[in-house]
């Protein structure tokens, strides 16, 4: 493909046609602050907040939805534009609500940020605020309306990505919010729980209810794994707080999901802690199955299979192994069966 | 899968076969959508319910359940007949070809549409839209290889990619998805019968004697052992005495549990080394407890090749160890030192053993990210298409495949067919998700999905308990009245042991692949007072 030569900042980038000023501006290493922008979607140019000064070009253009030209001179951050940016800002905190102490949101929240990147404390637009009821009529994802600063991002999501479109815009002006058919409970629309539209709110307007009050961004660490259900293989981030996973997201444009996932993948991790889980061998003694130790259980096991292989040879012992487990214990199953119980006995379960 | 995931957007055409991509695989199940809606790639859905993505499809071909080899040939037919066939593809890369045309001449889009239950011209149309795109994908799951035909199945379909030149380019490909996180690996792993590791058979000695050096060990038989299904017929008749289960819940995901219930039962010593007390784990003489996967390091491998990190973020609970401690704590009881069994440590053996995986390290892994192999040298950067220039055999080889019934049809006495499946929701056995409270929340009981037309003539009601029974065993289950599935069949998720679907299911096997016909079984619905009569099974 061509290249295009432009210059933002002073700096002299090389790109090709098909980037846009944001795009290109943050392979290089600049960062343009943005609102309505996710990489997983096209461009929408809703919130205003990526505007750039282009030289020759009439008026300020939005960053994330301009491409960029030879030639081009861009700047991103004058005076101008940052009290620009700063009334932007008043004027979406003037109707929303500063709860930033227990908001959910809050350490992962780009309006938050943006207020503090650009010292936003009060607005000098007081005036009608929304308080709409909280929206939390399923299992999984919270909606509170006031927080929403009207990005689309969880419109475009769900319909672009998702491909799906369970929200849009409902009402018009000031009363204009996002909202499902009828505004219907989710569990009544083609929702399908894959959070996308969790991923990408930009604040505490759409959240995870099984996260909520479990731990601030900066009280996790993040464990990048995979996906433990089927065979797609998305990339996860465990969060974990004291030794407990409270949260699973994914990264933006890594893996096979590109940062989307299912309802599976982002809501089915409790099973880790549940109390259910086993966590000390078992003995079946009179027909019960009662707790024993590792050197008594491997024991028992070495004998038995030692016994079949005294009593009717290698062949009498059968090994399943497991489809859920990592390749390095698969390998080292099969390695038991044929390197140390002498029988190609193993299976798993591929074919059900 | 020969081609990856993300190429999938680069189709022209894809044909979606025995895949609820959205529910099963739905990462997948996006890129499709996002193909259609993004890149107009016209969408063939070919499945007997009507699925998520039908919404997306151009068009939506409703075949009876078991009869896709028909469905197939009648496209190849057309295909044939119609000059759409890339012949240069065929000379280049291919033998077999003129068997294969006798068979398929015999299927007239007429004939084949009379057995699938469809129109000729949905057949004619699908198979111009599939040949006549510039790159069409096929896109299968278990709908495709969960019959006695399953291998047939699935050679038509490898007959059909090859005959539209559809194979080792971009936006193309025979792309089975693979139900579970690490099928794929368990697989490359050597975890099956008849091969070891990166699918070198254990008939062929020399592959023995480099895993006999490497193991230090002085035999390894050569003879394939039993498959799952081989493995429960033998312990019924005594010849398994010991079983060793890891990380497995047969008794929810095999057909026919109570025969395999009666296996379990059977077997002198079962083990059963799981992170929860599943259904299975109830039968065992010894459990031992296991950690999950987000208490391990280790790898796992997609449906597209990939190989990716596994890395442990919390402790397992109590005194739950690694699998692979387990493993080596077991081989050293019965005399023999595995050595280090670190994740990254048995990488490297496996790499030092397979050619797929040689190149293959934690240390690439932890740079890229990802590596899919075929990777054979450590600086190779792995193989997003097979098949590209030959074919792993040379040329690629059409088998002549001829229609064949299920093992069980409907007939008088069980009048309807059973197919089974998977919900969004929920995943395989349920012992994970069912266990996760929002989702058990979100789908918290099963349904046998009946179509109102059905519904009626048996005087069956929304959300009425009702029982299904096949010649195996009865369930009870609640119906849900819909028409997402067809006249004359039922489709029940088999996620659920208090009402478990494969009570009912024909294990009937493949002859080749020895997997068992999940999805066509012949069954009846009982309401009312002859309920009362069944002996019902549960997990």
């Amino acid at each position: 493909m061509e290249q295009v030569r432009l210059n933002i900042d002073g700096v002299d980038v090389v790109t090709t046609p098909d980037r846009t000023i944001l795009e290109a501006a943050r392979e290089a290493g600049i960062r343009i602050p943005s609102l309505c922008y996710d990489r997983r979607m096209e461009p929408y140019g809703a919130c205003r907040i990526c505007i750039v000064e282009v030289e020759g070009a009439r008026g300020l253009l939005p960053a994330c939805a301009t491409r960029v030209t030879d030639g081009m001179v861009v700047r991103t951050d004058t005076e101008e534009l940052r009290r620009i940016r700063r009334t932007i800002i008043e004027l979406l905190l003037s109707d929303h609500p500063r709860d930033c102490m227990t908001c959910e949101s809050a350490g992962n929240c780009e309006l938050q940020d943006l207020a503090y990147e650009y010292g936003v404390k009060e607005t000098r637009f007081p005036g009608e605020e929304h308080h709409y009821e909280v929206l939390a009529d399923n299992p999984l994802i919270e909606r509170d309306y006031d927080k929403c600063v009207l990005c689309g991002r969880c419109i475009r999501i769900c319909r672009e990505v998702q491909g799906v479109g369970v929200y849009d815009f409902v009402n018009r002006g000031f009363e204009a919010v996002p909202g499902t058919p009828y505004n219907r409970p989710l569990t009544e629309t083609p929702c399908e729980f894959c959070g996308q539209c969790v991923s990408t709110c930009p604040t505490g307007a759409i959240i995870s209810i099984p996260s909520k009050g479990k731990g601030r961004p900066w009280q996790v660490e993040k464990v990048r794994t995979t996906c433990p259900y089927c065979g797609c293989g998305c990339q996860i981030d465990l969060h974990v707080r004291d030794g407990e996973i409270i949260e699973v997201s994914s990264p933006v444009m890594v893996g096979p999901g590109e940062g989307n996932l299912c309802v599976k993948g982002r809501y089915g991790y409790s099973f880790v802690h549940h109390p259910d889980r086993l966590t000390t061998p078992l003995i079946r003694k009179d027909g019960e199955l009662v707790p024993a130790t590792w050197e008594e259980a491997l024991g028992m096991v070495a004998d038995r299979i030692s016994k079949a292989l005294d009593d009717k040879g290698p062949d009498a012992v059968a090994f399943l192994s497991s489809a859920r487990c990592t390749n390095e214990e698969n390998y080292l199953l099969q390695k038991l069966a044929r390197a140390v119980v002498g029988t190609n006995n193993v299976d798993h379960c591929a074919r059900l | 899968m020969t081609n990856s995931i993300d190429d999938l957007e680069k189709a022209g055409c894809i044909l979606v076969i025995g895949s609820n991509t959205t529910e099963g695989h739905p990462i997948v199940g996006l890129r499709i959508k996002r193909a259609v809606m993004k890149n107009d790639c016209k969408l063939i859905v070919a499945e007997p319910r009507h699925i998520r993505l039908c919404y997306y499809a151009d068009q939506w071909i409703r075949h009876r359940p078991g009869t896709d080899v028909a469905l197939l040939n009648g496209m190849m037919n057309v295909i044939l007949a119609e000059g759409l066939a890339d012949e240069e593809f065929i000379r280049e890369r291919t033998e077999g070809f003129e068997e294969f045309r006798k068979v398929v001449e015999q299927y007239t889009p007429e004939r084949a549409a009379e057995i699938c239950g469809v129109e000729a011209e949905e057949i004619r149309r699908a198979a111009r839209t599939f040949a006549g795109a510039p790159s069409a994908a096929i896109v299968y799951a278990m709908g495709i290889t969960q019959h006695t035909t399953g291998v047939d199945n699935v050679l038509s379909l490898a007959n059909l990619a090859m005959l539209t030149g559809n194979l080792g380019k971009e936006g193309a490909g025979v792309n089975p998805l693979r139900g579970q996180n690490n099928v794929q690996g368990a697989c490359d792993m050597g975890a099956l019968p008849n091969v070891l590791t990166g699918y070198q058979p254990v008939s062929d000695p020399q592959a023995r004697e480099k895993f006999e050096k490497a193991w230090r060990v002085d035999y390894l038989p050569g003879n394939p052992g039993l498959t799952i299904m081989e493995m429960v017929d033998a312990a019924l008749r005594g010849e398994v005495r010991v079983l060793y289960i890891m990380g497995e819940n047969p008794l929810l995901s095999d057909p026919d549990i109570r025969h395999l219930r009666e296996a379990l039962e059977k077997v002198d010593f079962l083990v059963v080394q799981d992170i929860f007390l599943t259904e299975t784990a109830r039968y065992a003489d010894v459990v031992l407890p296991a950690a999950s996967f987000a208490e391990k390091e280790g790898t796992f491998t997609n449906t597209d090749r990939r190989v990716q990190r596994v890395r442990k973020a919390v402790e397992p609970p109590g005194e739950a160890r690694e699998d692979s401690w387990i493993i080596a704590q077991v081989a050293s009881r019965l005399g023999y030192d595995m050595g280090d069994v670190s994740a990254p440590a048995v990488m490297e053996e496996i790499a030092s053993l397979t050619p797929s995986y040689a190149g293959i390290s934690y240390r690439r892994l932890e740079e890229l990210g990802e590596l899919r192999w075929p990777c054979p040298s450590p600086d190779h950067p792995g193989t997003p298409i097979l098949h590209v220039d030959k074919f792993t055999r040379g040329k690629g080889k059409f088998s002549p495949v001829e229609y064949k019934t299920p093992a069980e049809e409907p007939d008088s006495e069980y009048p309807l067919v059973l197919t089974t499946g998977r919900l969004l929701t929920h995943y395989h056995t349920g012992s994970m998700t069912r266990r996760v409270k929002p989702l058990d929340e979100l789908v918290p009981e099963n349904r046998a999905w009946i179509n109102p037309a059905d519904a009626e003539r048996l005087g069956v009601a929304a959300d009425q308990e009702v029982a299904v029974e096949s010649r195996r065993g009865a369930i009870k289950v609640k119906a849900r009245i819909t028409e997402k599935v067809p006249p004359g069949v039922v489709f029940i998720p088999f996620h659920f042991g208090e009402s478990p679907a494969n009570a009912l299911t024909n294990p009937a096997l493949d002859p080749v692949a020895k997997i068992p016909e999940y999805k066509v079984a012949a069954v009846r619905i009982v309401t009312g007072k002859a309920m009362e009569g069944l002996e019902y099974v549960t997990a």
